[in-house]
């Protein structure tokens, strides 16, 4: 068991200019994960009548990509590849700080406390990163082969969850990691080929629109990437890029 | 695609900052080669020779233009680059990432290239301004160079300049030499491996000496 300080960013909507609130926490089993013990601290608040933290949390499973709190300068906490609902307590020693921030980019403004809006990523995604299939039964596994590296990079690719932290870590809020990560998955399987000129210069287009920054290769995503998705995909998609670019009829 | 949406985008950036920037290195190793002859400890004639020839034949003289037009592409977007990717967190944290995850000089290369253009405007004031102003077009009398070197490495302070603008230079090289790679889209691992190891030698041997050509004079090391 520990007690904790925690100094947690507060803003009641995207219009006010938000501060940090310094809470206290006691009894924290080391067994608890990190978003169970801001229930515990939420159920506190409830209890004294007070507004609880508003914090994104979906599958709790680490793989939904929800979850999105900077904590201590780093996105998701101190464990390498690893989301903050899988992040537990027993990274913590008693009587420790603790200073949780949301995610920071213009891209992704405040909604709420720790809750930023992460839309921009759903709108590249509509830009480009999908697949067209004919409608009716699905096609046989086997009828189109995918040799095994293509297939297990693919699968590297899509790993990549959304949750922002890439740019949360990024100097430049760049959103490169993101964005190659569904340019690759898609472009090395044979059902991306129809699209993947248009893929990779819509998307981009549209990661520009969004307003994130540009990638200048410091690697900070994909250090702190919970899907540990490689800054090898970005390679690849400035190639698919200035390919798509350069062999366009326009 | 047009071209010219191709390559103002954020990505069609990074390859116009590679692209110069790898011109640049080709440069760079030009330019150390031809600097090295003054260890040939000949009084300065195998370098002159090589300065002759860099200044009065009309192929150096023309890739000249477009050095410069590469270094003004280089340096104009790389400080546009700076300030419009600063602007995209304008809250920033409070408790700052630091060196988890990246390298300090990776994040840095916007102070290191205005260390190095404050290094290379006093570099080109000391010597190609002289030389170009003297020398005309193509068919003027070029400076005495290798005496120019010796009467400016004369002074103490002109030393420490250069060799921190070698420092500089190391530490930019030391992002710049893979990043550059990366970005023209090396992403293989059998190069990448490859590309780290030349990159870190590029960085380490090339800055190193040019900063011992002032020392050399500094230090009377040259007969």
């Amino acid at each position: 068991m520990m007690d904790l300080t925690l100094k947690v960013w507060r803003q009641k909507n995207a219009d006010d200019r938000g501060g940090f609130e310094t809470y206290k926490v006691k009894d924290i089993s080391s067994e608890m994960s990190f978003l169970e013990m801001f229930d515990v601290l939420n159920e506190e608040l409830i209890r004294e009548g007070k507004d609880p933290i508003a914090f994104d949390h979906d599958c709790r499973e680490g793989i939904c990509g929800a979850c999105s709190m900077y904590i201590n300068g780093r996105p998701h906490g101190p464990w390498h590849a690893n989301t903050t609902c899988q992040l537990h307590m027993r990274a913590y020693k008693d009587g420790d700080t603790i200073v949780v921030e949301p995610w920071r980019a213009n891209a992704f403004p405040v909604i709420k406390d720790l809750v930023v809006d992460r839309t921009a990523f759903d709108r590249i995604i509509q830009a480009g990163g999908y697949i067209s299939v004919n409608t009716g039964n699905a096609v046989d596994a086997n009828a189109m082969p995918v040799e095994k590296d293509k297939a297990d990079a693919a699968f590297a690719a899509a790993a990549c969850i959304g949750c922002g932290a890439c740019v949360a870590a990024c100097k430049n809020s760049s959103a490169l990691l993101f964005v190659s990560a569904k340019v690759s998955h898609l472009a090395l399987l044979p059902q991306g080929a129809p699209e993947r000129k248009t893929r990779a210069m819509n998307m981009v287009a549209q990661m520009d629109k969004e307003g994130f920054g540009s990638c200048t290769n410091t690697g900070a995503c994909e250090a702190v990437c919970p899907k540990e998705i490689s800054i090898e995909n970005i390679a690849r998609l400035n190639r698919e890029y200035i390919m798509a670019g350069a062999t366009s009829d326009k | 695609m047009k071209w010219s949406e191709m390559f103002t985008s954020s990505v069609g950036k990074k390859w116009v900052m590679a692209l110069t920037g790898i011109f640049l290195i080709l440069f760079l190793i030009v330019h150390v080669s031809l600097n090295a002859c003054i260890w040939a400890n000949d009084n300065g004639k195998m370098f002159l020779d090589g300065a002759h020839f860099m200044g009065s034949n009309i192929v150096p003289r023309i890739l000249e233009v477009g050095l410069m037009f590469g270094f003004l592409l280089h340096i104009i977007q790389g400080i546009m680059l700076e300030f419009q990717n600063r602007s995209k967190r304008k809250k920033g944290y409070a408790v700052a990432m630091g060196n988890k995850g990246s390298k300090w000089y990776s994040r840095s290369m916007g102070l290191l290239g205005t260390l190095i253009l404050i290094f290379l405007i006093i570099h080109l004031s000391h010597f190609w301004v002289p030389n170009r102003s003297n020398q005309g077009w193509l068919l003027g009398e070029e400076i005495n160079l290798y005496e120019k070197m010796r009467f400016t490495f004369q002074e103490e302070w002109v030393v420490i300049v250069y060799v921190l603008g070698c420092i500089s230079l190391a530490w930019h090289l030391l992002h710049g030499f893979q990043s550059a790679f990366r970005t023209i889209g090396v992403r293989n691992k059998k190069y990448l491996h490859l590309l780290n190891a030349t990159g870190i030698a590029f960085s380490v041997i090339v800055p190193l000496a040019f900063a011992l050509m002032p020392l050399s004079f500094y230090f009377g090391w040259l007969k």
